[in-house]
């Protein structure tokens, strides 16, 4: 179960598009899960042929639980590659976690790929859990094993550094800040999981992520055994507040906010548009909302350090530029789906990719991806809303762009006064990553991008 | 198109682009953006689908006439 937005903690099999024995690539849509805000299309981690299908149709099951089996093709031996490919994504890609299998009954033979690897790493594999068929090592494993080891050794005050061995230590009275693995710590927070209260497992009894979930797991009241498949409106409506609500209320206890603002003349964009248009069927016409959302990706490549997320305690860019677009829906809440490597897509392809996400997004039909891969995010209250917008952040992205309606202003230029179109945009960022200059020269560089719409 | 026919012909891109609204107790002065929350994709996508009803083009400059029931149904009904 792929963590579909960072407020997402179950989800439920709605229908699956395959079956044993179809074969699937990466980024094909294979099953469609319901969350507590809109059924998503959930593409497959990996290539290969569907082994088994774990989780039947209507059951609710906690993120991180393995959905399929997915074998990989032209390998000696077929290896279950979801839970594997999931969690390699977990490390790589913020957001989303996975949990690991059932611990290892046995010892089992370590392919030399796998062996190479961990000595490379530097890994004792016979610390190492299997999550392969019947406990087998998987490459996975071991590049788990050393993202754990790493940052889990330096903050313990205990610790005797990266290079000690890996023997176990009993927790004692004296062992100070329990040791967390990164992801653990993610997922807690995530989860809303108090730290204090979760026994270690892990090496040294660090706090590893399946601790976490079990301590969540036994916190909660199981979920009723048989889940209705699809939600009614009415519950769909309050359990998308509610998820709302958790990540709202997480990003403003974790993030502290700066806002900036800035004034966009749109006098020489407009008339661009309104010329373009003149030329073109309705189909084809731009809005200037397309416009805008072109500079805010262009201008995050420029401002780099606004696009990525936030994690462990650091800021991680991100090369590509997908950019989350703030959709209301119509019967209350909204969903945040990106438009991937908007930076990179012409005004025409940016305005259909809008159109069908916003579509999409109103009918419930869009993928996990579009769902987890924004890098950062903006909101465009329209030409019906307000004049400005400071927005909330999104964790763990670290910005929210901000734009109101268009409004004509009276404006000075050359010492004249004359109206004008503007547009009020604004800037809510991570005061942890960022500062308000680095706010203030990305809101400058929209502004500057505008006055180029030919550009654009 | 006569005022009848265009009138149908509104109310049903209307029905489209905004499921579930009334449009029919909709006042005829009223602002359609509004009074529906219409955003600017969804106002693209009604001038769109009138415009293919019709048969007429209709440019960004003819907007203003499309703002509510009553200016649109004259403005189409002029056209036909």
């Amino acid at each position: 179960m792929p963590v579909l937005g960072a407020d997402m903690d179950e989800g439920t099999v709605l229908e699956w598009l395959v079956k044993p024995g179809d074969e699937v690539h990466k980024g094909d849509v294979i099953a469609v899960i319901d969350t507590a805000k809109s059924a998503i299309d959930v593409e497959a981690f990996a290539t290969g042929t569907i082994d088994r299908l774990v989780v039947g149709v209507g059951e609710t099951v906690p993120v991180g639980t393995v959905l399929a089996i997915i074998a990989e093709p032209e390998e000696e031996q077929a290896k279950p590659t979801t839970a594997a490919a999931a969690k390699e994504r977990a490390h790589r890609e913020p957001g989303k976690a996975e949990r690991p299998a059932p611990p290892a009954p046995a010892p089992h033979p370590v392919s030399p790929v796998i062996r190479h690897r961990a000595h490379e790493l530097g890994i004792d594999l016979a610390a190492v859990h299997g999550t392969g068929p019947a406990g087998a090592i998987i490459r996975a494993d071991v590049e788990h094993a050393a993202a754990e080891r790493r940052p889990a050794a330096a903050p313990s005050p205990t610790a005797a550094g990266p290079q000690a061995p890996r023997s176990p230590r009993k927790p004692g009275p004296r062992a100070g800040r329990p040791r967390v693995t990164p992801l653990a710590r993610r997922l807690a927070a995530e989860l809303g999981v108090d730290l204090a209260g979760v026994t270690g497992t892990g090496p040294a009894a660090a706090v590893r992520e399946a601790d976490v979930r079990r301590a969540h797991a036994t916190e909660k009241p199981a979920p009723p055994a048989a889940t209705q498949a699809a939600q009614s409106a009415a519950e769909r409506t309050q359990s998308m507040r509610q998820a709302i609500a958790r990540l709202m209320a997480r990003s403003k206890r974790e993030i502290p906010h700066y806002y900036v603002s800035n004034t966009a003349d749109m006098s020489l964009a407009i008339s661009w548009l309104h010329d373009r248009n003149l030329e073109l069927a309705v189909s084809q016409r731009l809005v200037p909302a397309a416009l805008l959302l072109k500079a805010a990706a262009l201008a995050a490549r420029q401002v780099p350090q606004l696009n990525g997320y936030w994690v462990d305690d650091a800021f991680r860019p991100s090369a590509a530029v997908h950019l989350g677009l703030a959709i209301s829906l119509r019967g209350g809440g909204l969903l945040t789906p990106a438009i991937h490597d908007a930076a990179d897509l012409d005004l025409t392809e940016l305005m259909a990719r809008m159109r069908d996400l916003v579509t999409r997004a109103r009918s419930g039909r869009l993928r996990g991806s579009e769902l987890t891969d924004a890098t950062i995010t903006v909101t465009n209250l329209g030409d019906q809303g307000v004049e400005s917008v400071y927005g909330v952040i999104y964790p763990p992205q670290v910005a929210l762009v901000g734009f109101g309606r268009i409004i004509e202003r009276p404006v000075a230029v050359g010492g004249l006064i004359g109206t004008r179109p503007v547009v009020t945009t604004t800037l809510a960022a991570d005061h942890r990553a960022t500062d308000g200059y680095t706010g203030s020269r990305y809101l400058t560089v929209i502004s500057d991008l505008l006055q180029r719409p030919e550009e654009l | 198109m006569t005022p009848a026919e265009a009138e149908i012909a509104i109310h049903e891109a209307l029905g489209q682009v905004a499921p579930g609204a009334d449009t029919d107790s909709l006042p005829a002065d009223a602002d359609l953006r509004d009074s529906l929350e219409l955003d600017s994709l969804d106002f693209l996508r009604f001038v769109e689908i009138l415009s293919e009803r019709t048969g007429e083009r209709m440019d960004e400059d003819d907007y203003p006439q499309l703002a509510t029931m009553a200016s649109a149904v004259k403005f189409i009904a002029a056209r036909g």
